[in-house]
C-alpha cells in the first residue's frame, strides 16, 4: 500500500534510531501490523522535523495502544494518566511558554475518561496541539466499546451490538470541540488511504504551526484502523473506515479561524516579583506594632455572638489584633459554614499571658451578645463569676444568671448616634475594656485603624469610643441600681 | 518582618510563595476554599500562576504537568477532594515528581460535613490512591506552622522527588493567631530529570511505566528505601512535659492543641500528663512511642477519627502499654472537660488495680 511505503522509508529525525526504551537495537514499534497509529505517529514525527522544533517539543503519551509513545520520539516526554493528558497539557503550558505540547490521544482516553479535561482545555483555548485518534473501540484493552463506536457494533462489552437505549449514539468530538468559542481549528480527517494520508500531514503541521505561531487550541481528529480488534485484515479495515466510519463521523474542517488571529501573549503569566516586592506585598498593611501597657489580670476567654452582619468576627479580630499588640498570646476562631448566611455567628477569642492551647472556648468568662438569640444560645455556658455584656438596643430580654456580672449596653443606638449603622461591635469592644482594663484604651485607639475595613469611617469610629467611654462614665455611677430600664452600664449580679 | 494577624489558611499561601511555590492549581471545597483564594489574590500579584481547574482530577494532572515541566507546584484541598486525587498522587509518586498537597480535614464519609475530623489520615498517611507509595506528611497545628510548614514543604518535595502533603483540619485553617512571615524567599532551582522544552532536557521522561516485573519491583524497593531515608532523617515531634508524666497524650493538629490546654488543667490539680505531638506523621515517631511505652507510661491518642492513628500508635507500642483512645467523629471535637474526666476515670481505674482498661 502506497501510504504506507511514503512513510516507512523516510526516518524522522524526530524519531529514535532505535528504540532503545523498547528493547536493546529494537528498531519496529509496538503497534500491531495495519495499525493507524504507526501511521499517524510518522506523521507527527515528520512535521517536527519540518518545523524544526524537535527540541522544544514535549510529548504526552496517554494510556492506551499509543502509551508509549516515549519509545520512539526523540522529544521531551510525559507519560499521563488515562484520559487526563490535555490537564497535564495545561500545567505544563503555564510552566512552559515557548513548548511544543502534543497531547496524543485514543476516544477512549479523550471521549470516554476524559472528556472533562479535554472540553475544558479546549475551552481554555489552551496553546497546545491535541490529536485524537479515533478507532471506534478501546484498542489497548482488547477491543470494547467506545463513545465512538458505530451503532450496532459488536465489541467484547457489546457482545449483542451497541444499542441506543442502553448505550446511546456515538459521540462526534471534532463537532463538540468546534461548537465552543475558543478552539481555533478543528478539523477531522483520516488514513484510511493513501490521499487521507497526505492530508492528515498537512492537517498535522497546519496544527502544530497554530501553536508555534501561539495562536492557540488545535484539535485533530484522525480517523484511525484498529485491524486487530474489528477482526478485519489492513485492507478490509480501511474499507470499512470509508464506507462506515467516515460516513458516521464525516471528514472535514469543523473549525479555522487561524487567518484573523493574532499570536496570545504567554508572558501575562510569567513574571514573578522580586524577593523584595514579594515581601512587600507579603508584608501588607497589618503588621501589628507591639507595644506593652499593662499585665493582664487573667487568661480571657472571650465568646462574641450575633446577627451575621453585626461585625461579630470584626469585634473578635479587634480584640485579638488588641491583644497582638500588647505583645500576648491570641488566638480567634470563627463559627463558619452554611451558619453564617444570614443566621448567627460566633467567634471564640482567647487572650492569654502563656501559650494557648485549645481556641476553642467552651465556657467563656467573657460573653459579649450582640442580639436575643445568642443570649439565648449562650448564657448557660459562662462560666461562673465571668462578666456579660448584652447589646441592650437589641437585646429586650434580661440576663437570668445571678452568678455572672452583667452590664446592659445600648450598642446599637451608642452607634447609630454616631452615624455608623454597623459599629455596634466596636461599642461593646470599647465598654469591655473599659470595664475589664484587660489593655489601655490607647491600645483600642491604635489597632482600630489595623482591623477597619473601610478606612473612611476612621475618624467616626474613633469619636464613637469617645462617646462609649462617656457613656460608661456617666452611668458608672448608677450600676446596679436600675436594671429594669436597660440602660447602658447598669449591672447586676 | 513583625508579625500578622491571620489564618492558618491565609498563613499557608504566605509559606508557599516564601517557598518559592510558583503553580498553585485549586478547586474550591470548605474549609480549604479560602487557600485557593488567597492564592488567586497572592499568586496573581505576586506575578506567579493560579489556577482554578474543572476538578480536583484536573487539579492534580496539572500539578504533574507543571511539577514535570520542573516547577513547584501546590494544590489545597479537603477529603472529598482528596479522594478524587488518588490515582493522580500514585502517579506522582509512580513518577517520582515533587509536589505539596494541603488536605483540611472535614467530617465524612460522603458529603459529611465542614466541620474538622482527622478522618483522612488512612487515605493521606497510607498514600491516597493505589500501589506501594507513601506521601512525606506534615501535620502542623498553629497558624505559624500552616506557614512554617508550607513554606519549607516544597525543600523537601524537590529534595526526595515527592509529594508532600500538609495534613490540617478546618480549625487550624479557620483560626487566627499571629504569624511571622520570616526566612529568606527560597526558589526552585533546575532538575536534572525534569521536562523543560529544551535541548538539555530533551532525553528526558516522565513516567510511572516499567513494563518490565524485575525493573517495577527494583523501582518498588527504591522507593520503599527513599522511605526508610525519610524516617531516618526527617521524623519530628514535640515534647510536652512528659518527661514526669504517668500519662501521654498523642495528637496532632486541632486534638493537640485541646490535649496541651487539658495537660495544663490536669497538672495545675497534680495529675502528672504529657503531650507527644508529631510534627511528621509520616515518617511517624515510632521510636518515640516505643521509648515512652517502654518507660510504662499510659499513652492516651486523641483524635477526630475511628482511631487510625491509634492503630499505628499500638502497632509500635506492641502491647507494652496501655493504649487509650479518646476518640471523637462527625465534626465534634471534645472539651478540655471532657478529656480531663476521661483521664481523672481511667487513671483512677488503672490505680484501682483494674487491668483492662
Ligand atoms: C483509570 C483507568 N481506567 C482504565 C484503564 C484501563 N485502560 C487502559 S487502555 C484503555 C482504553 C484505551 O482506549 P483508547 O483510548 O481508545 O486507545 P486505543 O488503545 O484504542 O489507542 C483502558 C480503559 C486504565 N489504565 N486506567
Ligand atoms: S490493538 Fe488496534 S489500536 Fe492497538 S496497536 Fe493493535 S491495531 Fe493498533
Amino acid at each position: 500500500m502506497s501510504e504506507r511505503t511514503e512513510v516507512r522509508f523516510s526516518k524522522a529525525k524526530a524519531f529514535y534510531d532505535t528504540f532503545e526504551r523498547k528493547g536493546s537495537g529494537d528498531k519496529v514499534t509496538h503497534y500491531c501490523p495495519g495499525c493507524g497509529h504507526g501511521t499517524i505517529q510518522k506523521l507527527i514525527a515528520d512535521c517536527i522535523d519540518e518545523l524544526e522544533i524537535q527540541d522544544k517539543t514535549v510529548f504526552l503519551s496517554p494510556v492506551g495502544c499509543s502509551v508509549f509513545s516515549y519509545y520512539y520520539y526523540d522529544t521531551g516526554n510525559i507519560q499521563c494518566s488515562h484520559g487526563r493528558a490535555p490537564a497535564v497539557a495545561t500545567g505544563v503550558r503555564r510552566t512552559l511558554p515557548e513548548a511544543v505540547i502534543i497531547s496524543y490521544q485514543g476516544d477512549g482516553d479523550l471521549a470516554g475518561i476524559g472528556m472533562t479535561e479535554i472540553v475544558h482545555a479546549a475551552n481554555r483555548g489552551e496553546n497546545i496541539t491535541v490529536i485524537f485518534v479515533n478507532n471506534a473501540i478501546y484498542g489497548m484493552t482488547g477491543g470494547q466499546m467506545a463513545p465512538t463506536t458505530p451503532m450496532g457494533q459488536k465489541t467484547p462489552t457489546s457482545p449483542f451490538g451497541r444499542e441506543v437505549l442502553r448505550d446511546g449514539r456515538p459521540m462526534g468530538m471534532a463537532e463538540l470541540i468546534a461548537s465552543l468559542s475558543a478552539p481555533v481549528y478543528v478539523e477531522r480527517c483520516s488514513v484510511a488511504t493513501a490521499k487521507d494520508v497526505l492530508k492528515a500531514r498537512k492537517v498535522i503541521l497546519k496544527s502544530l504551526q497554530n501553536q508555534v505561531d501561539k495562536l492557540g487550541f488545535s484539535f485533530i481528529e484522525i480517523l484511525s484502523p484498529c485491524p486487530t480488534n474489528w477482526g478485519m485484515d489492513p485492507v478490509e479495515s480501511r474499507v470499512w473506515m470509508q464506507e462506515q466510519l467516515a460516513v458516521l463521523f464525516p471528514l472535514g474542517v469543523y473549525k479555522d479561524v487561524t487567518t484573523h488571529l493574532v499570536a496570545v501573549d504567554p508572558g501575562k503569566f510569567h513574571s514573578p516579583m522580586d524577593d523584595d516586592k514579594l515581601r512587600e506585598l507579603l508584608r501588607g498593611a497589618s503588621e501589628v506594632p507591639v507595644q506593652r501597657s499593662s499585665p493582664l489580670p487573667h487568661t480571657q476567654l472571650i465568646k462574641v455572638a450575633g446577627f451575621g452582619g453585626q461585625g461579630v468576627l470584626s469585634a473578635g479580630e479587634l480584640l485579638a489584633t488588641c491583644g497582638m499588640s500588647e505583645g500576648i498570646q491570641v488566638s480567634w476562631l470563627p463559627s463558619y459554614g452554611p451558619e453564617m448566611r444570614g443566621g448567627s455567628a460566633n467567634v471564640s477569642v482567647i487572650l492569654s499571658e502563656d501559650d494557648i492551647g485549645s481556641p476553642l472556648v467552651d465556657h467563656p468568662n467573657v460573653f459579649i451578645a450582640m442580639n436575643g438569640p445568642s443570649l439565648d444560645a449562650f448564657e448557660d455556658a459562662v462560666a461562673p463569676g465571668g462578666l456579660i455584656l448584652v447589646n441592650s438596643a437589641i437585646v429586650t430580654r434580661k440576663v437570668s444568671r445571678t452568678d455572672v456580672r452583667v452590664v446592659y449596653i445600648p450598642a446599637t443606638e451608642l452607634a447609630r448616634q454616631e452615624g455608623l449603622l454597623s459599629a455596634a461591635n466596636v461599642v461593646m469592644v470599647t465598654a469591655y475594656l473599659y470595664i475589664t482594663k484587660a489593655f489601655s484604651i490607647e491600645t483600642l485607639r491604635r489597632c482600630i485603624p489595623l482591623v477597619l475595613r473601610k478606612k473612611a469611617y476612621l475618624n467616626q469610629n474613633l469619636a464613637l469610643v469617645e462617646k462609649v467611654l462617656d457613656h460608661c462614665v456617666r452611668t458608672a455611677g448608677s450600676a446596679g441600681s436600675d436594671e429594669s430600664d436597660g440602660s447602658a452600664g447598669s449591672e447586676n449580679g | 518582618m513583625g508579625k500578622r494577624l491571620m489564618k492558618g489558611n491565609e498563613a499557608a499561601v504566605h509559606g508557599a510563595l516564601m517557598g518559592g511555590c510558583t503553580h498553585f492549581f485549586g478547586y474550591p471545597i470548605t474549609p480549604a476554599s479560602e487557600i485557593a483564594q488567597a492564592a488567586a489574590f497572592y499568586f496573581t500579584s505576586a506575578g506567579r500562576v493560579f489556577m482554578q481547574a474543572e476538578s480536583e482530577v484536573s487539579v492534580i494532572n496539572m500539578l504533574y504537568g507543571a511539577a514535570s515541566a520542573g516547577a513547584r507546584v501546590m494544590t489545597a484541598s479537603s477529603g472529598p477532594g482528596i479522594a478524587l486525587m488518588g490515582e493522580g498522587l500514585s502517579y506522582l509518586a509512580g513518577a517520582r515528581l515533587p509536589s505539596v498537597v494541603i488536605d483540611m480535614q472535614r467530617a465524612g464519609p460522603g458529603l459529611g460535613n465542614i466541620w474538622p475530623e482527622q478522618s483522612d489520615y488512612n487515605m493521606v498517611i497510607k498514600g491516597g490512591g493505589h500501589g506501594n507509595y507513601s506521601n512525606l506528611v506534615l501535620a502542623p497545628s498553629s497558624a505559624q506552622e500552616m506557614f512554617d510548614f508550607t513554606r519549607k514543604a516544597f525543600t523537601l518535595a524537590d529534595q526526595y522527588r515527592m509529594t508532600v502533603f500538609i495534613l490540617s483540619d478546618a480549625y487550624i485553617g479557620q483560626m487566627m493567631e499571629p504569624v511571622e512571615i520570616s526566612g529568606p524567599v527560597l526558589h526552585g532551582t533546575r532538575k536534572d530529570w525534569a521536562v523543560y522544552g529544551d535541548a538539555a532536557s530533551r532525553p528526558n521522561l516522565i513516567s510511572s511505566i516499567y513494563m518490565n516485573p524485575p525493573l517495577q519491583r527494583k523501582h518498588n524497593e527504591l522507593l520503599q528505601d527513599l522511605y526508610r531515608q525519610l524516617e531516618r532523617e526527617q521524623v519530628d515531634y514535640q515534647d510536652i512535659q512528659t518527661e514526669d508524666a504517668d500519662l501521654v497524650f498523642i495528637a496532632y493538629g486541632i486534638s493537640a492543641r485541646i490535649c496541651l490546654s487539658t495537660v495544663h488543667a490536669l497538672r495545675e490539680k497534680g495529675v502528672k500528663v504529657g503531650l507527644m505531638r508529631p510534627k511528621t506523621l509520616f515518617p511517624f515517631p515510632k521510636e518515640r512511642i516505643r521509648e515512652l511505652a517502654e518507660q510504662g507510661k499510659t499513652l492516651a491518642v486523641v483524635e477526630l477519627s475511628s482511631g487510625m492513628m491509634a492503630d499505628d500508635v499500638e502497632l509500635h507500642v506492641r502491647g507494652r502499654t496501655t493504649v487509650l483512645r479518646y476518640l471523637t467523629m462527625g465534626g465534634e471535637t471534645p472539651t478540655v472537660q471532657e478529656l480531663i474526666a476521661n483521664v481523672e476515670r481511667d487513671l483512677m481505674v488503672r490505680s484501682g488495680g483494674l487491668s483492662n482498661v
